[in-house]
């Protein structure tokens, strides 16, 4: 076969290295060192510059997010029941997981940040004039793919917060006119969330939306080529190649962007490795919320930080309801990228460049301040002083919030009512504050709970995390019991800094510990059985057992200590607690004065002692679950209050047809919770 | 209005592969590959994370009692029941496999047959017009003693299980998994 003369540059040896021939055969072959050359020879006019670098470094950050995007990809599993699973495993399991998660997280957000770089670079040199318009719409068009990404990737761990700041950006895209809710069904992929949100999520965020970016960013790029670089005026510097001066700068400038992604990721590590504590790379770098449950309120509930301006923007249409919404979502984000859209075509104006800078510059301080406020709003108790309002507090508290008894209450002094009402509002703004801080350490908690959950050996049940959480006692106990027990009993360590304005606040029993030695100590304590902890603030003030515990335990002739002693060591031992080490002997005597008929037992039925039931509550397991089960099942049974029952409600009982307050299985939750049964890791 | 930033390399700005550029061009390559490297080192750390794991030690698995096995010298099929760990999801007490089981007439010993073919894997048939096992994928055949019947794609005879019976009747199978595709009978890891 002949070839052309000119194109034989792989002839005879012409003094040229393997490596040279080699490169000459391959250039003969495809051509590459035109398309090389191409790549890397493009004149940069007036010399490279940093500001030139943000492009190029949106494209290392999009390669990035490839690679990274590929491989969590080979680990991922979009499904509600295997999608937190998953991510569980990939951040605290798979060797390097928590690193690779880590770079795609951090990086999506370092993405946002460069694009807006980026676009106000473009403005501000006015590099969108003619003849860039064209590629300036599709910077604009890429910018909405890459927010796309993020608003899709979001959802993806299925875990709270991603559910919810879903189901929020779901239903504001429902209420564009017309096609809303179509839009929304579709994308949810029915009318429920659940496997189909997350299956058209990953197709979205990991199919469509990075091809169609690809797509745009070849012709982007292309058209970049074509007009050349758009250089900033005043040229005074010569000339220079793209390779290697811009390149340079270009590399500095991602390596930047990577060092600040890994210093984020490992920032804690160095601290705890300073601090001398271990660390869990695990823990490390992007977060991981406790698995999305519907059914559980989530009031720490955000969209990721660069969409908290929109968030906010949104309450300025509070109270306009669904006109506003759709105003606050739709209509002025949606002017807003018309008039940037129109920005070549204004440009050309006399003042049109200007007006185009002006108007870049009030969006992005119109961002930052919507930030900042929706910041302030969230973490503003982190830096009020609550102390300085305490005033207010108190006389908020007194007037019930009323303007005209807090004149009267300042005897008429009108300038300290405007003051007092001033602080009012922070107070409110602090409250709220600190009950969004209050349930980003609840959301934290749950989060830890759960990645403990999944350590278990047994490992996480085939029906998915949700399932393990819903049956642990120690996520869903305090959840229940504030639910249902809260209003009455306290649940409080007495040791807590606290306990004793809780305490006094509630108006039943202080179920911390109940069962234990340490309780039963101050229930038999004259000065404690009465007191707002035992029976104070109930119906039994001044019962038998009342009565008992002041008159007959503390005489020491009929009761000695040891005796006591032995009471406490016996129901502890009911309980199924541990009993503490001195008072370990006296476990059997104990039981025998307990079921006395001259002691306890006169009243307390205990082990066959031949008491009736009726008089008083059974004594018999006392404390232990089948007891706490029983108890909350239905206190006016003849086994605990009977008809002196105060005004316990019968959690598990109710009229036939009807429906309890509590499931048996809430019940057994509640019961394992007040004693402390739950899964613990085991120590390493 | 002229624009000076076109795509006019032909005049001024030749490359220049001279000495002076050649730190540029060093520190730039190294800058980029080191930006680039966390991706890619953290992409290949977690996708080598599987030749880390290995399957738990083997233990012997209660799969029958010695009464369900006619003493006819013909196998017969039995699942193995076991706890199984996927990734993240335990399963309890599940079917995780198939043994073939047989003893002769009289005989408390037991054969255990791995049904898994040891030459691709497939799930080996019991054919019981020919008497004889028969691989359903390539056609590797054994004698009911799981003995090869050549000429066959299967380079070894079926996997014979350890087996024991316990006390209280329960025949026991050691479950194991050996390598496919190879003469010898190698545990797979």
């Amino acid at each position: 076969m002949s070839r052309p003369a000119a194109r034989a540059v792989s002839g005879p040896p012409s003094g040229k290295s393997v490596f040279g021939r080699l490169a000459d055969f391959l250039d003969d072959r495809t051509g590459y060192r035109a398309v090389v050359h191409e790549a890397l020879y493009e004149r940069v006019p007036g010399g490279a510059r940093w500001r030139y670098v943000w492009g190029s470094t949106l494209v290392f950050a999009f390669m990035t997010q490839v690679i990274t995007g590929l491989f969590l990809w080979a680990n991922y599993s979009p499904s509600a029941q295997t999608a937190w699973e998953s991510v569980y495993f990939i951040q605290h399991e798979v060797a390097g997981g928590w690193l690779l998660r880590g770079i795609h997280h951090f990086m999506a957000q370092a993405m946002v940040v460069l694009l807006a770089l980026h676009l106000l670079q473009v403005v501000i040199d006015g590099a969108y004039k003619a003849p860039r318009e064209v590629n300036f719409w599709l910077g604009l068009v890429l910018m909405m793919l890459v927010l796309g990404m993020a608003l899709t990737g979001y959802l993806l761990p299925w875990d709270q917060k991603g559910y919810w700041a879903t189901i929020v950006a779901t239903n504001l895209a429902g209420i564009v006119p017309f096609v809303g809710p179509s839009l929304q069904q579709l994308v949810i992929g029915g009318p429920e969330y659940g496997h189909h949100t997350l299956t058209r999520f990953f197709a979205l965020h990991a199919g469509f939306l990075p091809a169609t970016l690809v797509i745009f960013l070849v012709v982007h790029l292309a058209l970049f080529r074509k007009h050349g670089l758009h250089a900033k005026r005043p040229i005074t510097k010569p000339d220079a190649m793209f390779w290697p001066d811009q390149v340079l700068k270009d590399a500095v400038a991602m390596l930047a962007v990577m060092a600040v992604i890994l210093g984020v990721i490992l920032m804690p590590a160095l601290r705890a490795m300073l601090a001398g504590e271990v660390v869990h790379p695990g823990h490390l770098g992007a977060e991981l919320g406790a698995p999305a449950d519907p059914s559980l309120p989530y009031a720490a509930a955000r969209p990721e930080w660069y969409f908290l301006f929109l968030f906010q923007f949104l309450k300025v249409f509070e109270g306009w309801g669904a006109t506003g919404e759709f105003f606050g979502a739709i209509v002025v984000p949606g002017l807003i990228m018309t008039v940037m859209a129109l920005m070549p075509i204004v440009g050309n104006w006399r003042l049109g460049h200007r007006f185009n800078v002006a108007f870049t510059l009030a969006i992005f301080a119109g961002v930052g301040l919507l930030t900042a406020m929706a910041l302030n709003e969230d973490y503003s108790a982190l830096w009020v002083n609550r102390a300085s309002l305490a005033e207010a507090e108190k006389l908020h508290e007194q007037t019930g919030g009323d303007a005209a008894k807090l004149t009267a209450a300042l005897g008429g002094d009108r300038t300290k009512t405007a003051a007092i009402e001033r602080q009012w509002k922070t107070l409110e703004k602090v409250r709220r504050s600190q009950a969004y801080l209050d349930a980003v350490k609840l959301a934290e908690a749950d989060a830890a709970r759960a990645v403990e959950l999944a350590g278990r050996p047994e490992r996480i049940p085939p029906a998915g995390m949700l399932e393990l959480v819903r049956h642990d006692p120690l996520s869903q106990g305090p959840r229940l019991f504030a639910q249902h027990c809260g209003s009455c009993h306290a649940h409080v360590d007495p040791l807590a800094a606290d306990a004793e304005a809780v305490i006094a606040k509630s108006s039943a029993a202080n179920l911390y510990g109940f069962g234990s030695a340490d309780w039963m100590r101050g229930l038999l304590d004259a000065n404690q059985v009465a007191g707002p902890a035992y029976f104070g603030n109930t119906a039994h003030n001044e019962g038998d057992m009342v009565s008992f515990v002041r008159n007959d335990l503390a005489d020491e002739a009929t009761w000695p200590k040891a005796d006591i002693d032995a009471v406490i060591a016996a129901m502890a031992a009911e309980a199924g607690r541990p009993v503490p080490q001195e008072i370990a002997g006296l476990v059997e005597k104990g039981r025998e004065l307990v079921a006395a008929s001259d002691r306890c037992g006169g009243c307390h039925a205990f082990r066959g002692n031949g008491t009736d039931l009726g008089a008083a509550p059974d004594l018999t397991g006392w404390g232990g679950r089948e007891w706490l089960v029983g108890i909350i099942t239905d206190p006016t049974h003849e086994r605990f209050y009977g008809d002196t029952n105060d005004r316990m409600p019968s959690f598990g009982k109710a009229a036939e047809g009807a429906i309890p307050p509590l499931a048996r299985e809430q019940i057994d939750l509640v019961a394992d919770w007040l004693r402390g049964e739950w899964y613990r890791p085991a120590q390493h | 209005m002229a624009r000076p930033h076109g795509n006019d390399r032909s005049a001024s700005a030749r490359p220049d592969d001279g000495r002076r550029d050649f730190l540029t061009k060093v520190v730039a390559v190294a800058c980029g590959g080191l930006a680039t490297l966390p991706p890619v080192v953290a992409g290949l750390w977690a996708f080598l994370d599987p030749l880390g794991r290995t399957r738990g030690a083997a233990s012997f698995l209660s799969v029958a009692d010695l009464a369900a096995i006619p003493d006819d010298g013909l196998p017969r099929q039995f699942p193995v029941i076991a706890d199984r760990v996927d990734a993240w999801t335990g399963f309890a007490a599940e079917p995780v496999g198939a043994v073939y089981l047989s003893r002769e007439k009289g005989s408390r010993e037991v054969r255990a047959l791995s049904a898994t073919c040891p030459h691709a894997g497939c799930f080996i048939d019991l054919e019981k017009a020919t008497q004889c096992f028969r691989c359903p994928c390539h056609n590797s055949s054994f004698t009911l003693d799981g003995s090869i019947v050549n000429p066959s794609p299967s380079p070894r005879a079926m996997d014979a299980l350890e087996c024991r019976v316990g006390g209280n009747g329960q025949v026991e199978v050691k479950w194991q998994k050996y390598r496919a595709g190879v003469a010898e009978k190698v545990v797979q890891g």
